[in-house]
């Protein structure tokens, strides 16, 4: 019995009763089976039958209703609300033509339109229903209900549909809801044409919290399609809401306080990088979306020159002008090339080479440290500055700053800037950088670009003692229900690496540039609390040297008025960066008032409350002068 | 082959031959039928019914093929069989690719191949060379049993992993029917039993809720009306609806609009049984369990043990493939992912049960000469 070679006639002896154990199984099992199907094909076989013609039995889905977005203080920024949609199986309608042409003739339509919405879903699976017209009017649900027996498959589904209260407010943060497309389809698990699905904005980023999960109904209809009974039925799960750091006051004030100007405002929670509003103008209304965009508006949409598309506060990127100053002063204090007594005289310009580049003020500032340097922005004092640093020094401290690479916002497209250093041009251009060229850095033109979120990320790390937060536009995502699902935590990017006393000078400094009677910002003056913050004017065309005052010149020639501010200096709390596009005015009559009003109705205080004159007591060409061609040139050609 | 004598061919089974290609014609048909697209011309011809045909065709090539050597050399390379399909099994998630959510497939460019249908056949071909060595027959203990659950764990933790619980329970099955068929002491046979029985509670404490859910909706499709569930529904409505005469070939109507999932793979049968009604199952059910009867015979009329529990083997996988696959179909059992054997849509599948069909074969033949 051991040995691995059996003997001849051992193995049916020894398999014989299992055998035939197996061949009664066998005859066991295989003759319920055929039981089984007895019992369905031919005892219950009449009924099957007619439940198999048409199809009798379906799949209803019932769509999942999309969560709400709410405001920091739970209220709602973007909504839903019922809509009747006009719905067929063409299966069901049998002559699908001449249910369109009655359904054409009762709801006063054109066919034609109905009949484009059948064609574009021919690839659907059978007897999924097809949305002919989205958002009936009731007279229509009306007119549809009573004349149902001359419309075979069609009927209306009640379904929720977005709803933007505000209109165009946060636009761009919001983002936009529009039918998923076939790229979306093929990328994405459980979606079905004509779903919706969110595009940009929040509602893209937080589509899965967003989207909830959809339940359905197995229900058995007649022959027309008319739901007889439901055979079960799954609960369709609401999507989270999501709760904004935004606030919805502070947003409106800052919509209000932009006016028709186009820019952008971004306002911060400096201690933790928390959006509290955003500002992007212009700005489109994302309702259009929901309700369907006809073609038309699309192409009058992506083809306006002024992008309303874009979200001016991330893809943006224009010179930061004087605003630089801030990360200049840092870098100077911290590199020790100077100290907060170093004096340096302004004479107006400073000869370089053999071009001279010009102070704003052409009387010059006299001998200035960098106190005042800053206050009264000195551009001397900054081409010194540069010099002595070096662009590759002034490119790390930029770094540190989050500037030349995009801040990580969880939206789409956003722009990074460009920083500058003696690599980079030799990357991009091939060539190696001109000494010249730092003199424009110093002062935030030539090739230095940033955004407006990146500069009130620069003020606000300012503001905080040396943080950079990524910022974030989310608190947190509720369950319908209100119990929370997921918080977001600040995110520390980094740690900026600068002495405590350095910032505090600087802070010092800012505060003197709105509320000193020599500063640049009194503008952004407020009597309650102290705001510091500093001006910038930016060079918007390289290309011509008129100026903003000689009239008879392009819009997109006008300079770019700038203002980054934050407060209370002691103790500070939000930081704001205000970017005027084209304004052709300065950082100080453009963009400060816009801060102020920000910062008036983040604290709380009435507009008309500030003691200080709105128009400020400092000279009418302030931080104006850096379209000198000659510094252009410079910039340009720096072997001229 | 040197001396191939002539007395094999004399006693070459082409009963089973027969009752294989019965199958897969009657398969081609329903896969014709089932992914047919009605043009206003009339039928257009479907590239899956001709690789079908193309694959079945090289499955006849293989059963032919498996027959040219004496099965008895098959045990000495049995763990090399064995080890070769686990190597392939292994391979798929490195290079495998996904299809319908899971990890499954191996694509070769022209073919994909499902490496774990191939480890069905290997693992009998393993089981029945531990079995043939194994220390005591018909009296095997718990120590003779841990080796065969050896062979099966690794290649059952594998394809769990695809996810694919559907094949893990069928190789599970088979293996305790080898068991079973060695001679396992019926003492230990209700020990593993209880064994088994008390494993179970112990592991649903350690699943998390969603898996729980995951596996109540296995084991009871209703609870997923908008998708096993309502799969389930429309598989019965399909095989009902043929009632006694069946709807005639071409004319099913459920399978046309895609309700079914799996309309030429998994759920093929009901498509067949929409077309052909209960005469068509009774002739179905009557091929299948011909095959399985003959099947039994040739394992009772095996020289050795080896080719006795081979045999066993490959008629149980055929065996328990169809009970499990009807049963799903027409909604007694959970709804899993297994083929109809000969007729469902997968060469993977087709042609490693006729290359297995050739080995029964092979041992039969083989009877009278030693």
């Amino acid at each position: 019995m051991t040995s691995s070679i059996l003997s001849r006639r051992e193995v049916p002896s020894e398999f014989r009763r299992r055998l035939a154990l197996s061949v009664a199984a066998v005859l066991v099992l295989l003759g319920l089976t055929l039981v089984r199907l007895w019992h369905l094909q031919v005892a219950e076989g009449e009924q099957y039958r007619s439940l198999s013609e048409n199809n009798r039995v379906r799949l209803k889905r019932v769509r999942a209703t999309r969560g709400t977005i709410l405001d920091r203080q739970g209220r709602v920024l973007v909504d839903n609300r019922p809509s009747f949609d006009l719905v067929l199986v063409p299966e069901d309608a049998h002559d699908v033509p001449r249910t369109l042409a009655v359904l054409a003739r009762v709801l006063g339509m054109e066919q034609g339109v109905l009949a484009a919405a059948v064609t574009a879903a021919r690839n659907r699976p059978p007897f999924e229903e097809v949305i002919l017209y989205r958002d009936l009017e009731w007279e229509s649900v009306v007119k549809i209900e009573t004349h149902q027996f001359e419309l075979p498959g069609v009927s209306v589904q009640v379904g929720p549909r977005r709803t933007y209260p505000f209109g165009d407010m946060a636009a761009h943060l919001l983002g936009y809801v529009g039918e998923v497309n076939q790229r979306e389809l093929a990328a994405r698990q459980g979606y079905h044409l004509g779903d919706l699905i969110g595009k940009s904005g929040a509602e893209r980023y937080w589509e899965d919290h967003l989207r909830g999960v959809d339940g359905g109904q197995q229900v058995e209809v007649d022959a027309v399609g008319r739901k007889l009974r439901v055979i079960s039925e799954v609960d369709e799960v609401p999507g989270n809401n999501l709760v904004l750091s935004v606030d919805r006051d502070l947003q409106l004030a800052a919509e209000a306080a932009m006016g028709d100007q186009e820019g952008a405002i971004v306002a911060l929670d400096a201690r933790s990088g928390e959006i509290l509003a955003m500002v992007s103008r212009p700005a489109f209304d994302p309702n259009v979306f929901a309700r369907g965009i006809r073609g038309a508006e699309w192409r009058v949409l992506v083809n306006n020159r002024k992008r309303p598309l874009n979200s001016k506060a991330l893809q943006g990127t224009y010179p930061p002008g004087s605003t630089f100053k801030v990360v200049m002063a840092a870098a100077a204090l911290e590199e020790g090339v100077i100290n907060p007594f170093t004096n340096i005289y302004c004479g107006g310009g400073l000869f370089f080479g053999n071009r001279r580049f010009r102070c704003w003020r052409k009387g010059g500032h006299g001998s200035v440290n960098v106190h005042e340097a800053l206050v009264r922005s000195c551009d001397v004092f900054f081409y010194q500055v540069g010099q002595r640093l070096g662009v590759d020094t002034i490119a790390d401290y930029s770094h540190r700053f989050g500037l030349g690479a995009p801040t990580g916002i969880t939206l789409e497209h956003e722009s990074g800037g460009i920083i500058p250093s003696s690599a980079w041009k030799r990357q991009r251009f091939g060539e190696p950088w001109y000494p010249g060229e730092t003199l424009s850095i110093a002062i935030g033109q030539g090739y230095v670009t940033t955004t407006p979120l990146q500069m009130a990320s620069v003020i606000a790390t300012i503001a905080n003692g040396g943080t950079v937060y990524r910022p974030q536009f989310v608190k947190r995502v509720e369950a319908a229900d209100g119990t929370v699902v997921h918080e977001e935590a600040p995110v520390r990017t980094r740690d900026l690496g600068v002495k405590r006393s350095t910032l505090l000078q600087i802070r010092q400094a800012l505060s003197d540039v709105v509320n000193s009677k020599r500063g640049t910002g009194s503008n952004a003056r407020l009597a309650a609390i102290e705001v510091g913050g500093k001006t910038g004017t930016a060079q918007a065309s390289k290309a011509g040297g008129e100026r903003a005052k000689q009239g008879g010149w392009v819009r997109e020639k006008r300079d770019h008025a700038w203002f980054i501010a934050f407060a209370p200096v002691g103790n500070p709390e939000i930081a704001v960066a205000v970017l005027a596009e084209h304004a052709g005015e300065h950082g100080g009559t453009a963009a400060a008032p816009m801060a102020r009003k920000v910062l008036a109705r983040y604290f709380g205080i009435a507009e008309d409350d500030e003691t200080s004159p709105r128009v400020a007591a400092f000279p009418p060409d302030e931080d104006a002068g850096h379209d000198d061609p000659a510094l252009l040139a410079a910039a340009a050609d720096p072997e001229r | 082959m040197r001396q191939f004598d002539r007395r094999l061919l004399y006693h070459f089974d082409w009963v089973m031959v027969a009752l294989t290609l019965a199958i897969v014609t009657l398969s081609l048909a329903t896969i014709y039928s089932a992914t047919v697209t009605r043009e206003h011309t009339g039928f257009t011809t479907n590239p899956l019914v001709v690789r079908q045909a193309l694959y079945a065709g090289a499955g006849l090539l293989g059963m032919f093929g498996v027959v040219l050597f004496d099965y008895r050399r098959l045990e000495r390379y049995a763990y090399v069989a064995y080890a070769a399909a686990l190597l392939l099994l292994v391979l798929v998630p490195v290079v495998g690719s996904v299809g319908g959510g899971a990890r499954r497939w191996i694509d070769l460019g022209v073919v994909s191949i499902q490496p774990s249908e191939m480890i069905k056949v290997a693992l009998v071909v393993a089981l029945a060379r531990y079995f043939h060595r194994a220390r005591a027959t018909g009296n095997c203990g718990l120590v003779d049993v841990l080796p065969a659950f050896l062979l099966l764990a690794v290649p059952a933790a594998l394809i769990l992993a695809q996810p694919d619980l559907g094949t893990v329970g069928i190789l599970a099955v088979v293996c305790v029917s080898l068991l079973f068929f060695a001679g396992l002491r019926t003492r230990v046979f209700v020990m593993l039993a209880i064994l088994a029985g008390a494993t179970v509670p112990l592991l649903w404490g350690h699943l998390k809720p969603y898996q729980q859910q995951r596996v109540m909706t296995f084991l009871s499709p209703d609870r997923d009306p908008l998708g096993a569930g309502y799969h389930v529904i429309q598989s019965k409505i399909a095989i009902g609806s043929g009632m006694f005469w069946g709807k005639g070939f071409l004319q099913g109507t459920q399978n046309k609009l895609h309700f079914l999932p799996e309309q030429h793979t998994d759920f093929i049968f009901s498509v067949f049984a929409e077309e052909w009604g209960y005469v068509g199952a009774l002739v179905l059910i009557g091929l299948y369990a011909a095959f399985v009867l003959r099947g039994l015979y040739v394992a009772s009329r095996a020289k050795d043990r080896f080719g006795a529990l081979l045999v066993f083997g490959v008629v149980t996988i055929v065996f328990w493939q169809v009970v499990i696959n009807v049963g799903m179909t027409s909604g007694v059992l959970p709804v899993v992912g297994i083929p109809l054997p000969f007729f469902s849509y997968g060469g993977s599948s087709l042609t490693t049960m006729m290359i297995a069909t050739g080995l029964v074969i092979n041992v039969n033949m083989r009877r009278f000469l030693f």
